[in-house]
């Protein structure tokens, strides 16, 4: 089988007001297709910019290590290339763009991915019937699917919105951010279901999230834990419950244990 | 006292040129001319002559040079009556072929030929000065050069000695006119830099409604300056609708003074368009001579190269229980500047008085320029006003989470850009119209982004 996503040694730093800091400090990870992971770990401990440094957010400076990606240096890519080689980022925090319909928004995205496939834009009425279909997969109302992306859209809307665009990418690696902070149990459950179907032996999902909760629904392969911009630990989806028991405890052992 | 006031006067070859064509222009109109529109001329000829062109020290000048546009050797557009452009070449510049009524100008001169009007009958006139003088010379005469003030104005003293040629529409009372008028204005300079004066002449009676697009074009490889004046009066509880839009190419200069009389209960809304052009200044005034008037001034400049666009608006509250509302909105590349400044009059007896602004720029390079002077001057002191202006550059975080769902650079900021414009764009009426204007921003963007 061929490996999807090769993590070594990722190191990356930011530029801030009161000097460079170092977030990443050498992650590890890889990921093959049909695989889903889950990384947990303590707040501020570098998941959400591992994400973005992924994904290619402007403002984080790789110092050292690599990310092999398809067999390609994903660190060279611009974002909309990532993008369009099939990452997906189900942010954290989705972004409000008012005046850009999400109709229109994803239009030109599916286009432009197309398009950078060689592929002839899609038609008007197969592009209504896709979002239709992937609409009721995660049941967002059709109505909001006209108004501007993520204005005056709840928490757990915007959440469920970014699963309805990666319902339409259909992209090969997806990284969902905390999509499950901010939804009630029934919305949970069916984003979760909506992943589920979306799941495949040629894709893969890298789920970051604190709570064994979702990890009920969205049953991992592997569970790694973050802490300090490293991975502590990595194991099967009994390592989230054994957390969930007994919190983040074992990483001052660890703490301990380097200290000697 | 001569001297001192040729020290305020700068003395060009254009303004000598101009005051040498006044005089053959005032020969050929002899005879033909009525005394009094002869009278109001040479005044306004003398105003001229006095003030000559506005220069940079000018307070309300102080951001737009027109120096280059007097280096040209412009031919006048009274010496230009033959041109050569046709129906076909007309056909790109239109944006509906049957419900619409078009008065076309070329180089400030109307051409027949060209225009088309449907609506006409006995309580509608849409044509030009001219053909209206049969039928209408009693109204232009109650209204013409009324509300354009060029005492102090030299560009619109200028415009009023060369005129009046340019379209007249009238409704009369009570009468909703839903097909558009559309006054298509092209500078024909094929053959020499021209120089062109429309001077429009718009009477919306008591409970009249009407759609007015005025836009202009520029064809030809020499230079064309267009000096214009539109004088609109909005009569009781009428209704106007008006867009003007600037598409000449990079070697064309536009002056321009839109002046707009509102009376008791009349709505005037206006959305200005400027994307083409190299030197452009527009003066858009509106005074609320009636209680409870509504005017809304939507803009839009969208700026690449070195053009240069500034937007002098003033909403004059004269009476109580009015409204204003101004929107306009900047997207500037390149070394474009843009200058926006808007004034809101409250005077003493405009107790109630609602007056906004707003003017939002988007700078996209690091030598785009942008001055934006909000003025308040309230007299009265029941009143609410507001005003803010922004500029800065596009979201980061938006253009990342667009990109980042596979959309490129150039598109994403396209996307944000025409969001940041669509309520301006929104603000045009006419559908057909309003599908141009977006594949010209469309267009207009691919430029700017490339
Ligand atoms: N732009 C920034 N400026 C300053 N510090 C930053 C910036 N971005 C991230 N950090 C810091 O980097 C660390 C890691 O942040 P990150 O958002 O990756 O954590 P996280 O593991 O996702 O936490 P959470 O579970 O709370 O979402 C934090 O200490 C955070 O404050
Ligand atoms: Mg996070």
């Amino acid at each position: 089988m061929k490996t999807m996503l090769t993590i070594k040694n990722l190191k990356a730093k930011i530029e801030t007001s009161e000097g460079d800091k170092q977030i990443l400090k050498g992650i590890n990870l890889t990921v093959n297709p049909g695989e889903t992971h889950a990384i947990m770990g303590p707040n501020g401990s570098g998941k959400s910019t591992l994400a973005s440094v992924l994904t290619g957010r402007e403002g984080y400076d790789v110092t050292e290590g690599e990310v092999i990606y398809d067999g390609k240096d994903l660190l060279e890519l611009d974002p909309e290339e990532r993008a369009r080689e099939g990452i997906f980022l189900a942010f954290q925090y989705p972004i409000e763009i008012p005046g850009v319909s999400n109709v229109n928004f994803l239009k030109t995205a599916i286009n432009e991915i197309r398009k950078s496939k060689g592929q002839e834009p899609m038609s008007s009425v197969e592009f209504l019937k896709m979002m239709k279909e992937k609409a009721k997969l995660v049941n967002i109302d059709p109505e909001m699917l006209s108004r501007y992306v993520n204005v005056g859209f709840s928490g757990g809307e915007k959440k469920r919105n970014e699963i309805f665009q990666l319902a339409m990418l259909e992209p090969k690696l997806s990284i969902l951010d905390e999509t499950d902070s901010g939804l009630d149990i029934d919305a949970l459950k069916i984003v979760a279901g909506g992943v589920n179907k979306l799941k495949s032996k040629n894709n893969a999902f890298i789920v970051i999230t604190h709570y064994q909760r979702l990890l009920n629904y969205i049953v991992p392969d592997f569970v790694h834990v973050m802490y300090d911009g490293k991975i502590v630990r990595s194991g099967g989806k009994e390592l989230a419950l054994e957390l969930e028991e007994n919190g983040y405890d074992f990483i001052n052992e660890l703490k301990v244990n380097a200290e000697v | 006292m001569e001297n001192k006031l040729k020290e305020n006067t700068v003395e060009t070859n254009l303004t000598k040129k101009l005051i040498n064509e006044f005089q053959a222009y005032q020969s050929k109109l002899n005879g033909d001319a009525s005394g009094s529109l002869n009278h109001l001329r040479t005044d306004a000829m003398s105003v001229f002559e006095k003030l000559g062109f506005p220069v940079k020290k000018m307070e309300e000048w102080k951001y737009t040079n027109l120096s280059p546009v007097m280096n040209h050797d412009f031919e006048f557009s009274s010496d230009l009556s033959v041109s050569g452009i046709t129906r076909a070449d007309i056909n790109k510049y239109i944006f509906s072929d049957g419900n619409v009524n078009r008065l076309v100008f070329i180089n400030g001169i109307y051409s027949r030929e060209l225009s088309s009007v449907i609506s006409n009958n006995e309580k509608i006139f849409i044509g030009s000065i001219s053909d209206s003088m049969k039928n209408y010379k009693e109204i232009f005469e109650k209204h013409y050069s009324k509300y354009a003030d060029y005492k102090n104005r030299s560009l619109a003293a200028l415009n009023t000695a060369f005129s009046p040629e340019g379209a007249f529409i009238y409704l009369k009372k009570n009468t909703e006119l839903d097909t558009p008028v559309h006054i298509l204005n092209i500078s024909d300079s094929k053959i020499k830099s021209v120089f062109s004066q429309p001077r429009n002449l718009i009477v919306i009676e008591e409970g009249s409604k009407i759609y007015i697009a005025e836009d202009y074009y520029s064809a030809g490889d020499n230079f064309c300056f267009t000096n214009m004046v539109t004088e609109i009066f909005c009569g009781k509880n009428s209704h106007t609708e008006h867009y003007k839009i600037q598409n000449e190419d990079e070697r064309s200069f536009h002056v321009g003074m839109t002046q707009i009389h509102q009376e008791q209960d009349s709505h005037y809304s206006n959305t200005t368009i400027s994307w083409g052009g190299s030197i452009i200044r527009n003066d858009l005034n509106s005074v609320f001579d009636g209680t409870n008037t509504e005017s809304h001034f939507f803009g839009l400049y969208l700026l690449s190269g070195k053009q240069h666009v500034d937007n002098h608006t003033l909403a004059d509250h004269k009476m109580p229980n009015c409204y204003s509302n101004e929107l306009y909105k900047g997207i500037i590349g390149d070394n474009a500047t843009g200058v926006f400044n808007g004034k809101i009059m409250v005077r003493e007896d405009a107790q109630k008085t609602n007056a906004y602004q707003s003017n939002g720029n988007i700078l996209l390079s690091d030598d785009a320029t942008i001055y934006s002077k909000p003025q308040l001057e309230i007299f009265a002191d029941d009143v609410k006003c507001s005003h803010g202006a922004t500029s800065g550059q596009l979201n980061q975080d938006e253009m990342f989470y667009i990109k980042s769902r596979g959309i490129g650079d150039k598109d994403a900021k396209s996307l944000l850009l025409k969001a940041f414009a669509s309520d301006v764009i929104d603000s045009i009426k006419i559908d057909e119209f309003k599908n141009i204007i977006e594949e010209k921003m469309d267009l207009k963007l691919k430029n700017l982004l490339k």
